[in-house]
Order: structure tokens, then sequence, then C-alpha cells
């Protein structure tokens, strides 16, 4: 992830925390979805950014996971995501993301 | 139960996924307080 993205998360994820704080990805690809998702968790794995060794723990979704999915408008979730969702793997995706988030978040 | 409503939240988009302002816009009509959003890019 981005160095200033991180310094970003890392600021806001101190600021409010796992209760507050909820991190939302876009990801196109489940490795980019899972690194993404376990630097906002656990720490930066790559130990290149401000979130190495830094486990905020904070809940992280896929937009396009069901309990996120349920709470948009409908409307809002046409227009900005179903074109996406046609042409991204949903299963994966999703689940690269849970999978973090079970072994990592803090809720 | 997940709730949005009355949360803080970070959009973080990919420009090849969905981009930042588009998980923005949903999380907004989900009573979500969006406090960063940007949108990285993989190449």
């Amino acid at each position: 992830m981005d160095l200033e993205n991180q310094a970003r998360i890392k600021e806001l994820g101190e600021k409010y925390g796992p209760k507050e704080l909820v991190v939302v990805l876009g990801s196109s690809d489940p490795d980019s979805a899972e690194l993404a998702a376990e630097t906002v968790t656990a720490g930066d794995p790559t130990y290149a950014g401000p979130l190495a060794g830094v486990p905020l723990g904070l809940p992280v979704y896929h937009i396009l996971e069901p309990e996120i999915k349920e709470k948009i408008d409908p409307k809002v979730y046409e227009e900005q995501v179903a074109m996406m969702e046609m042409v991204l793997d949903v299963g994966a995706l999703t689940g690269a993301v849970r999978k973090m988030r079970e072994e990592h978040s803090q809720l | 139960m997940m709730e949005l409503k009355g949360k803080k939240a970070i959009a973080l988009g990919d420009r090849d996924g969905v981009p930042g302002p588009a998980i923005a816009e949903c999380l907004k009509s989900a009573g979500a307080e969006v406090v960063f959003v940007t949108t990285e890019c993989f190449v």
C-alpha cells in the first residue's frame, strides 16, 4: 500500500480505534485485497511503511461483501459499483478480505 | 453485526477496481462519515 496512505490510515486508526472506524476496499485482485486488509489489521507485512509492526485491528471489508452491500442505498450501489461487480471475481475478493478480517480485526 | 451508520469510514479504492470516490458515495448513503478517500494504483 502507498506509504502516504499508510501514514494517514495510521493516524486515523490511532485517533478513532476499531470501534469507531471501518475500512472499505475496492481492490480489483485478491492478492492486493489481502495485502491491503492485512496492512490495516495486522500491520504492513512488507515492513516498508508506517504501519509496519502496527496492528491497528480495524474492521475491514470489501465493498462487494454482502454485509456492506445490503447497507448501501441500492440506487447509489447501482450507479457506483454494479458495473465493476460484473467484471470482478467477487468470491475471491470477498474471501481474501474476510479471511484477514477474521484473523486480525479486533471486532 | 456490521453497522455503518454513525461510523467513521476510510474508502480505499483501486484504479482498476472500485475507485475511492465511488466507495465513498456508497458509504455516505449507508450513513457513515467518510474521513479519508483515496484510490490506489497497482502498476
